[in-house]
């Protein structure tokens, strides 16, 4: 059974950071990967990628055959170039590009509030213990409410407009956000401490030189997470609050005339957009966290 | 020797940069050690009450923006006695744990044989990864074409919100499954099902229980939102009603519900999770001879 070898040849770090939000495995620092795919010829690289495509493909194909044929109901259903030619119209008309660049621009704009209030107050809460104890039980307390049940409640507040949309996408990047620099800066390892407290720094210094950086990459995890919130954040108060431009809207409009085509695309436009944030957060992350891979590397 | 030993002991420093005893003792401080930290924790909750009350009181705003604590308790109560809180509770529970244990019980069995044969991890993983960039909510309108708002749409949408995670932390947990392990039950003459039993299975656990865990909390999380968008029963419905009648007493009750399951699904998994994993420091392999 040739198959369970290949458990065998695979990493074996345990220590990998887990899989959250399916796709954004981009977070791992790159040097774990390395030892996967060198037990990989070319060769079998290639037959992956090809072996990648054929469920897929197999979708296209039923896809194609089931409309074209009346297999389904061709109201409901369709046809995939369909998709093709509303993606191409929309683009043209100018329609897509409205609707995605108010739904990014909210996004950015609430997650932006978010992650500041968030690293300042998980900051807060890692650094005082008493603050931790003041405001932590009731700041769990909150997180336990599924987000979108405040919708509601923050509609009759604040109404249901861009306002509302924009605090609720704030508050669902700030919980992960906090919940992560609070974890960072806690495991800051108390030797890194002493050995500041030993050259004298001063308590801003120790936060500034040496808190800071160890915490930076449990940051950088909360960010990535509360970047996921965000935008799922936003198609949810796009669907919830009151209908303006923006992707989640085009989606429920496409739903409410019957329009799979219109539906689809949103669907994809949503993805790709997921897609690229979580890529350009890792990017931004390897960035800025250069030194951390060059300091394992040093270890070697 | 001994002395940076001696001198690290004395200073026995917190976790944290800046959790030196201040020298002054604040009025803070003597309250935080005098009552102790868990009743401290209680400090800012009683203080929005406080703040509530006052200001429902006062008329700051009026009651159908802020209804007084007081009548959001007596709705609770009428709602509790009525009935309608516990029916409502019930639909959903019973629809998060028909959607989870479908979704999870497919994620784990496509994690782990995608996480046992690198074959089929090609065929699926690529189309996997894809799909999960959409988050589950970006389905919504999709399913809701195909599926109307009944109870199939709740089961679907759960069962692919807790499926994902659930996957991927199983497959990533199996593949991460040091090799010295199976060298060593291979040395021992483990057949494929005990090297399956005994060791891979027990060593991917932390991992598929972190994808449990995340995959129960989007369940809840998506279960909400469905019932907030298309449902006339559940606690979402519950909030989109009282939403609907500016009866906020009724929309605050919902939400404490909400929040009360959420605790409960995350303490009782905290628990399993402590409970299965009990092997876990004693033993130095994932024998599991326990």
């Amino acid at each position: 059974m040739s198959e369970l070898l290949t458990v065998e040849a695979r990493g074996s770090s345990a220590r990998e950071p887990a899989v959250e939000a399916g796709g954004s495995s981009a977070r791992e620092p790159g040097v774990d990967k390395p030892a996967v795919l060198e037990t990989r010829t070319w060769w079998q690289r290639s037959l992956a990628t090809r072996r990648g495509l054929v469920v897929p493909g197999l979708v296209l194909v039923a896809w194609i055959v089931a409309t074209h044929y009346g297999l389904v109901n061709k109201h409901l259903v369709a046809k995939p170039e369909k998709v093709v030619t509303r993606a191409i119209e929309e683009l043209r008309n100018g329609g897509l590009l409205l609707n995605l660049f108010a739904s990014i621009k909210r996004d950015l704009i609430g997650f932006v509030i978010g992650a500041v209030a968030g690293v300042l107050f998980g900051g807060l809460l890692g650094v005082s213990r008493r603050s931790e104890r003041l405001f932590g039980p009731t700041f769990h307390a909150a997180k336990q409410v599924a987000m979108f049940a405040w919708i509601p409640l923050m509609s009759v507040w604040l109404g249901t407009g861009e306002v509302a949309k924009v605090v609720f996408i704030a508050v669902a990047a700030f919980y992960p956000i906090v919940v992560n620099t609070q974890e960072g800066i806690e495991s800051v390892a108390r030797e890194h401490i002493e050995v500041a407290r030993a050259f004298r720094y001063t308590r801003w210094q120790i936060v500034r030189k040496v808190v800071f950086p160890s915490a930076l990459p449990s940051i950088f995890a909360g960010v990535q997470t509360g970047l996921i919130y965000a935008w799922l954040g936003t198609i949810g108060a796009e669907y919830l609050l009151s209908p303006d431009l923006g992707i989640g809207n085009l989606m429920i409009e496409g739903r409410e005339s019957l329009q799979m085509d219109k539906v689809l695309l949103g669907v994809t436009v949503v993805g790709l957009v997921g897609a690229s944030i979580n890529l350009l957060a890792s990017r931004l992350e390897q960035y800025v966290l250069r030194w951390r891979v060059t300091a394992f590397e040093a270890r070697q | 020797m001994p002395q940076p030993e001696v001198s690290y002991q004395l200073r026995a420093p917190e976790a944290s940069a800046a959790s030196e005893k201040p020298a002054v003792s604040t009025p803070l401080s003597r309250l935080t050690s005098s009552l102790g930290s868990a009743s401290v924790g209680w400090i800012v909750p009683a203080a929005l009450v406080l703040l509530w009350t006052v200001a429902a009181d006062r008329g700051w705003a009026p009651p159908q923006f802020l209804p007084p604590p007081s009548t959001v308790l007596r709705t609770f109560g009428e709602q509790y006695d009525s009935g309608e809180l516990l029916t409502n509770f019930a639909v959903s529970l019973g629809r998060v744990a028909g959607g989870f244990s479908l979704g999870a019980l497919l994620g784990v069995v496509l994690g782990v044989a995608m996480g046992l044969s690198r074959t089929l991890e090609d065929y699926l993983s690529p189309l996997f990864r894809a799909a999960s960039q959409v988050p589950v909510l970006g389905w919504l309108p999709l399913a809701m074409m195909f599926l109307g708002i009944g109870e199939s749409l709740k089961l679907v949408i759960i069962a692919h919100a807790s499926l994902v995670p659930v996957a991927m932390n199983t497959l990533k947990g199996i593949q991460s499954v040091p090799r010295q392990y199976v060298e060593v039950a291979r040395a021992f003459g483990y057949s494929h099902g005990q090297l399956l039993r005994k060791v891979i299975f027990p060593a991917s656990v932390p991992a598929m229980f972190v994808g449990v865990r995340y995959g129960i909390t989007q369940a809840w999380l998506s279960l909400v939102t469905v019932e907030l968008l298309a449902s006339s029963e559940g606690l979402g419905f519950m909030i989109v009603w009282g939403r609907q009648l500016l009866q906020l007493d009724l929309v605050l009750a919902a939400i404490i519900v909400i929040g009360a399951v959420g605790l409960l699904f995350d303490k009782s998994l905290a628990l399993l999770e402590a409970r299965l994993l009990r092997w876990r420091p004693a033993s130095t392999l994932a024998g599991g001879h326990s």
